[in-house]
């Protein structure tokens, strides 16, 4: 399959090493990967915070860049987000729609029907649970809000993971509440965030988990921020990151919180 | 524009105990943003303690009967379809109530606004020479102010459920529509009863069981003396005119059967169309708030019968903002809701802040697009950073459990992003705004690759303050807001987009 990567605007510039990892894998898969050098973001940042003028010209750039999918140029979309995810499902045409930008709105639905979150391209369109992955850790899974309630990924990551040769998947308890995130919510109310974000990763403690895992890199920046600050000694790595390792090419456990970029 | 209901109580020395807030002016406008108010409200370590443990057994009690029913989502989609009927045709199935309720010997009143309900209400207990009414628990008459109001004309109203005569006696607000006490325990709740309510044992103690014995006692000499009785209303039918309302404590059948005259005080959106469609509901509500498969108490009244329950009847149709959340094509299926709290009981910003931050009766998720829509200019706009009621819309993560849980699928979310872009179209202008400039500068950047990623060749310049943890620590404000409880990621020294251009060239 010919697989166009929407790298997300937050892992393109604070985590590239989650994009490299989506292309490790599904170069490993068999498949080719394209960057379609127009993207930038899908517009959810401005829209979730009520600027819908300024998500407009944002939300046209991702639409008109990904666009060729729906005239087969590409056979899927895929982000490794589920909440860029969800936002190119049920916000992007609805925006586009609101401004009186219906021929927007339609091809942005054209694209949509073609894009998946990464646990969803893995088992449902590419039919593979196991991917040949080795990760000999502990690892804890944060279903992210989005992934769970907006795109509906289910326990694909999980059933992801299960297959994964040496790895040791504990449950996080109290998994589906919320980290505290919500974009601009962790400023606009940062002491009710701060206030959800301990009580996420004193689950994440509890678990003894080396690595917490989730299919978002703006929720593990969060969280992961806060285990980076309690010097937990806990890692923060994309879903992707995980399914990528393999013995001959093992993703290492990072020196600190995050992932460093590879350099291959 | 703020519109005066009632008597500010003053507040006495010995309310300290009790009272964390001092009673609003407005029960819809409290007076404090939210982010203010819920940071107070995180400083109460007591608090927290019982909203964790208070929603987290609702919930899982409301997850295990909801679990049981194989027709769930079908009935979610049939309740959701019914209020939306509702709405659509809501004038013609207005006239209709009332047709229905006069033809069986009721009185039906249309009150636009809180005070002219307030007034019909003082007008029908005067003429009755009632100085005391009896209550059953409603949020129409909390939205309007109602005890305030009869209590500046010599009127006193009793609470009859337990919880909101918990919140009464303390000179407290309501923080659930459900459990309005759920911010206390029983502990304060004996120190509340011992202070404040008349002929409470002396040696009461905090078990469940004395606190609802000493409460029955009090309530009892009430329901027999009382005249006058004042309800809410779950749902009121087109077709038949009957009233119903669902209760757990038998307070409400008390009132709605002793009482010789009964004043129902109902907001428009409270009607289903025929008899039939209370099936729906029925399964629906109890389900969702209180996790049980049937409520103990549904009481359904149909005008008056002669020698059998109130002899005189009168229903209060209030508007009270309600058209102009209406007029709002997006906006409008907060009217769909049909008050079972389950997206409080969900919330995780609601379960750690409680109700009082949200500065309304209406609290939660619900509150969160209820209340600045009853109380903003019309329902298309927003009032602006100028209202605390502005605050609501952002007063959540978008994490989605709330519209999971709505027994009518209000789209909470989906309606909050729209609240918050009127919230920010109606700042527009301002001379500095530093957020609207961010946003504005992001839109630029993000609107074009080549910008992006100049964008991000700049920002790969500051990676090297994040030292070998890549993080940096402390910031500035705003950048303290993050920082102030967790580290922040600097940008890596290479983009994605940058090692992929390379890695292309080198191949």
């Amino acid at each position: 399959m010919r697989i166009a990567l929407a790298a997300t605007c937050i892992a393109d510039t604070l985590f590239p090493a989650a994009p490299q990892a989506v292309v490790r894998l599904l170069e490993r898969l068999g498949h080719e990967v394209v960057f379609p050098a127009g993207q930038t973001c899908c517009g959810q940042m401005h829209v979730n915070t009520g600027y819908v003028a300024e998500a407009v010209p944002v939300i046209r750039n991702h639409v008109r860049t990904f666009a060729p999918v729906a005239d087969g140029e590409w056979d899927a979309v895929v982000i490794p987000s589920g909440s860029c995810t969800g936002s190119v499902r049920h916000q992007q045409a609805m925006v586009a729609r609101r401004v009186g930008l219906d021929e927007l709105a339609a091809t942005a639905e054209a694209v949509a029907a073609r894009t998946f979150e990464l646990s969803e391209l893995l088992v449902d369109v590419l039919g593979v649970t196991d991917v040949g992955a080795w990760f000999p850790h502990r690892v804890t899974y944060h279903p992210t809000c989005h992934s769970l309630r907006m795109v509906h990924v289910g326990d694909r990551p999980l059933r992801l993971l299960r297959e994964v040769e040496g790895l040791d998947l504990v449950e996080l308890p109290a998994a589906e509440t919320c980290c505290g995130f919500g974009g601009t919510f962790a400023f606009k109310n940062a002491d009710v965030s701060g206030a959800m974000l301990a009580d996420k990763t004193a689950n994440v403690r509890a678990t003894a988990a080396d690595v917490l895992t989730a299919g978002d890199m703006s929720c593990l920046m969060h969280i992961g921020g806060g285990l980076s600050r309690q010097r937990s000694g806990v890692r923060a790595l994309h879903l992707a990151e995980i399914l990528a390792s393999t013995r001959e090419d093992p993703t290492p456990l990072p020196a600190a919180t995050f992932s460093e970029m590879t350099t291959a | 524009m703020s519109t005066f209901l009632g008597i500010p109580r003053r507040r006495e020395a010995d309310d300290e105990p009790f009272g964390p807030l001092p009673h609003p002016h407005e029960p819809l406008r409290w007076g404090e943003s939210f982010p203010r108010a819920a940071k107070a409200a995180l400083g109460n370590t007591q608090l927290r303690r019982n909203l964790a443990h208070a929603t987290t057994t609702i919930r899982d009690k409301r997850a295990r009967v909801v679990a049981e029913v194989p027709d769930w989502e079908a009935l979610r989609d049939a309740g959701s379809a019914v209020k939306q009927q509702v709405l659509a045709e809501l004038p013609e199935l207005l006239a209709r109530l009332e047709q229905s309720v006069t033809e069986r010997g009721g009185v039906v009143h249309w009150a636009r606004d809180a005070d002219e309900a307030n007034r019909i209400v003082a007008q029908i207990a005067e003429a009755k020479g009632a100085d005391e009414v009896v209550k059953i628990k409603s949020m129409a008459t909390q939205e309007i102010g109602l005890n305030e109001a009869l209590a500046a004309r010599g009127i006193a109203a009793i609470e009859t459920d337990l919880a909101e005569l918990i919140v009464q006696l303390a000179d407290d607000m309501p923080s659930h529509f459900l459990v309005p006490a759920i911010h206390r325990n029983r502990t304060e709740i004996r120190d509340i009863f011992l202070a404040r309510m008349a002929g409470a044992p002396a040696d009461l103690s905090d078990a469940p069981r004395e606190l609802a014995t000493a409460a029955r006692e009090h309530l009892r000499r009430k329901f027999l003396s009382a005249k006058v009785a004042v309800s809410g209303a779950n749902f009121g039918v087109a077709d038949t005119g009957t009233v119903a309302v669902v209760e757990s404590e038998g307070n409400g059948r008390m009132c709605l059967t002793l009482p010789e005259t009964l004043v129902t005080v109902m907001g428009i959106e409270k009607l289903v169309p025929t008899f039939t469609d209370l099936e729906v509901f029925l399964q629906l509500l109890p389900r969702s708030s209180t996790g049980e498969r049937m409520n103990p108490y549904t009481s359904l009244w149909t005008g008056v019968t002669p020698g059998d329950g109130p002899q005189e009847f009168h229903l209060i149709l209030l508007d009270n903002g309600r058209t102009k959340v209406l007029e709002d094509e997006v906006g409008r299926a907060a009217l769909h809701c049909i008050r079972c709290s389950a997206c409080l009981n969900v919330c995780p910003v609601y379960e750690r802040v409680g109700g009082h931050a949200y500065g309304s009766v209406y609290p939660g998720p619900i509150g969160a697009i209820l209340t600045p829509q009853l109380t903003g200019p019309s329902g298309a706009q927003s009032a602006g950073h100028d209202d605390p009621n502005a605050s609501l819309p952002f007063a959540s993560t978008l994490c989605g459990a709330c519209y999971e849980v709505c027994p009518v699928k209000i789209d909470i979310p989906s309606i909050l992003v729209d609240l918050r872009a009127r919230a920010v179209d109606a700042d527009r202008g301002r001379l500095v705004d530093p957020v609207a400039a961010a946003m504005k500068a992001a839109s630029w950047a993000m609107s074009d690759a080549g910008r992006f990623a100049g964008a991000e060749r700049a920002a790969a310049l500051t990676h090297r303050v994040g030292g070998k943890d890549h993080v940096v620590r402390r910031l500035p404000y705003p950048g303290s807001l993050w920082t102030g409880s967790r580290d922040l990621p600097v940008p890596a020294s290479r983009s994605f987009r940058r090692w992929w251009a390379d890695r292309k060239e080198s191949e």
